[in-house]
């Protein structure tokens, strides 16, 4: 318990950290996400190549590798930005790469009959996709989005370890002042609970109030 | 997988100037996709990437084997997080599953804790806390997170068989353990073995955790290499040398699922269960 209270502004700097970079993170891995599933949906076949490479690689690639690869890789060109900026970038592509594939199939499961029957009533093309199409593909989506953003959250973790300031990073610090080393990982787990937790129940809430009436 | 944008709901069948119209979107998105590469090599010759001193590292007969080894690690941490995971998937799945409401109970707060925690601050625990040695390490954390995902899956496979499967075979007398092992548990594996494949996908990109805390897997020995000053930092080249290999064994590993649930799809076997699409488990709790 002690640990806790007596650290209390640096247990709280790690958890802004890895609130700062999951909410930052998460805003880039939507949009690029829904940039990609746009690609990937498009007309024009060298977008949904493009599309389709970046979620292939990016699924495929492990996350420490790619923190390993843009972390230490890109200030070799010259990049030299902070590494929490980085990290961002690390994640939000990371969990693009998923986001767009959870888009992609939300999009899919709207029937073809749906666009069809919009056009035929004389709906332009925004208005199809803006009124029929993807108001049916955003409630089939909430659940695995929530789902990816929890991954996200986790995956934060692995920025700690290439030195940026967030909640597992803290345990080097209170390590090195000789505190008990299993009560500072209870709270660090208790950390990232709370931070899951309520993206989970941020979620569930918007899933009962626009989620898909089974 | 790849859906022509012809079958979507969101296009009519493209006429002939709407043809003619992404044709030309076509060749400018082209022109800037290859421009973006371009821009990327010149970076990269602009750098100096392409050297010999950069690159020679990679024909000493040291330095391949210290690859190979690190590659035989990462597999070695793969195979024993893989098997186990499943083990442990079983047991804690057959718990959630149990009619006794205290193992019920106790297997439910396992596999949401260990769900909700990130594998890392889980391998970190044990390897800072419990000073265990780096491989089992790294093996404990992949397979009690995966385990426990693994345990959702087989749940929501087992769950997922056609009720009259069960009904059936209670009626033909078979008790609550044969109507699991020879009734409901094959099916369910047939259904979910897509997602279980890429749920190894999972821990097999997780193994790179063990880099952070020093196990001598493949992307170690990369950072080895990539440190060495007598090689000109080779950063980049190693980079170009790993990355291929981490993301073909991944990419196979995917292909793989992706393969075995069209398969199983089309399977007789699998008409009372629904065949789950080839991606790794959800982490929503309370979601299917």
């Amino acid at each position: 318990m002690d640990v806790l209270t007596e650290n209390f502004s640096l247990y709280g700097k790690g958890f802004l950290g890895t609130l700062e970079l999951t909410v930052y993170a998460s805003i880039l891995a939507l949009v690029l996400g829904l940039v990609m599933a746009s690609f990937r949906v498009a007309p024009v076949g060298s977008l949904r190549v493009f599309g389709t490479v970046w979620v292939m690689v990016l699924r495929n690639t492990p996350l420490t590798l790619l923190f390993f690869a843009v972390l230490l890789g890109l200030p070799r060109f010259g990049l030299v930005l902070p590494f929490k900026v980085f990290a961002i970038l690390a994640l939000g592509c990371y969990t693009s790469a998923f986001i767009c594939e959870v888009l992609r199939s939300g999009i899919n499961t709207v029937p073809q009959g749906q666009g069809e029957a919009a056009r035929s009533l004389g709906m332009t093309f925004g208005q199809t996709l803006g009124n029929v199409v993807l108001p049916q593909a955003f409630r089939s989506v909430i659940p695995p989005v929530g789902s990816t953003l929890i991954a996200l959250a986790k995956n934060s973790a692995i920025a700690g370890a290439f030195s940026v300031t967030e909640l597992l990073g803290t345990y080097k610090t209170l390590n090195e002042l000789g505190y008990s080393i299993i009560w500072t990982f209870v709270w660090i787990a208790v950390g990232y609970l709370i931070i899951t937790l309520s993206i989970s129940a941020l979620f569930n809430v918007l899933e009962k109030r626009y989620g898909v009436a089974r | 997988m790849t859906q022509t944008a012809a079958a979507s709901a969101l296009y009519d069948i493209p006429g002939p100037r709407t043809r003619k119209r992404h044709f030309v979107y076509g060749i400018v998105s082209t022109a800037v996709i290859i421009a973006l590469v371009g821009w990327i090599i010149y970076l990269l010759v602009e750098t100096e990437q392409f050297t010999s001193a950069k690159w020679t590292p990679f024909e000493y007969k040291g330095i391949q084997e210290l690859l190979l080894r690190g590659l035989g690690n990462t597999l070695k941490a793969f195979a024993y997080a893989a098997v186990l995971s499943l083990a442990l998937g079983a047991v804690l799945a057959v718990g959630r599953l149990s009619e006794h409401r205290a193992v019920r109970w106790l297997a439910t707060l396992v596999v949401e804790f260990f769900r909700a925690m990130p594998v890392l601050v889980m391998i970190f625990f044990i390897f800072v806390a419990l000073k265990v040695q780096p491989l089992p390490a790294l093996v404990a954390g992949l397979t009690l997170y995966n385990g426990s995902v693994l345990a959702e899956v087989f749940r929501t496979g087992i769950n997922s068989v056609d009720r009259g499967q069960r009904e059936a075979a209670y009626a033909l007398g078979m008790r609550k353990t044969q109507v699991m092992t020879f009734v409901l548990a094959p099916q369910a594996v047939r259904a979910m073995l897509p997602t279980i494949i890429s749920q190894l996908v999972v821990a097999l990109k997780d193994t790179s955790l063990g880099y952070l805390i020093t196990y001598e897997e493949f992307l170690h020995a990369g950072k080895l290499i990539a440190s060495n000053l007598d090689y000109d930092l080779p950063f980049i080249p190693v980079v170009m040398v790993i990355s291929p290999i981490y993301i073909g064994m991944c990419m196979l590993l995917s292909w793989f699922a992706t393969w075995v649930a069209k398969r199983e799809r089309r399977s007789p076997k699998t008409e009372a269960v629904e065949v789950a699409p080839a991606e790794p488990g959800t982490l929503l709790p309370g979601v299917k």
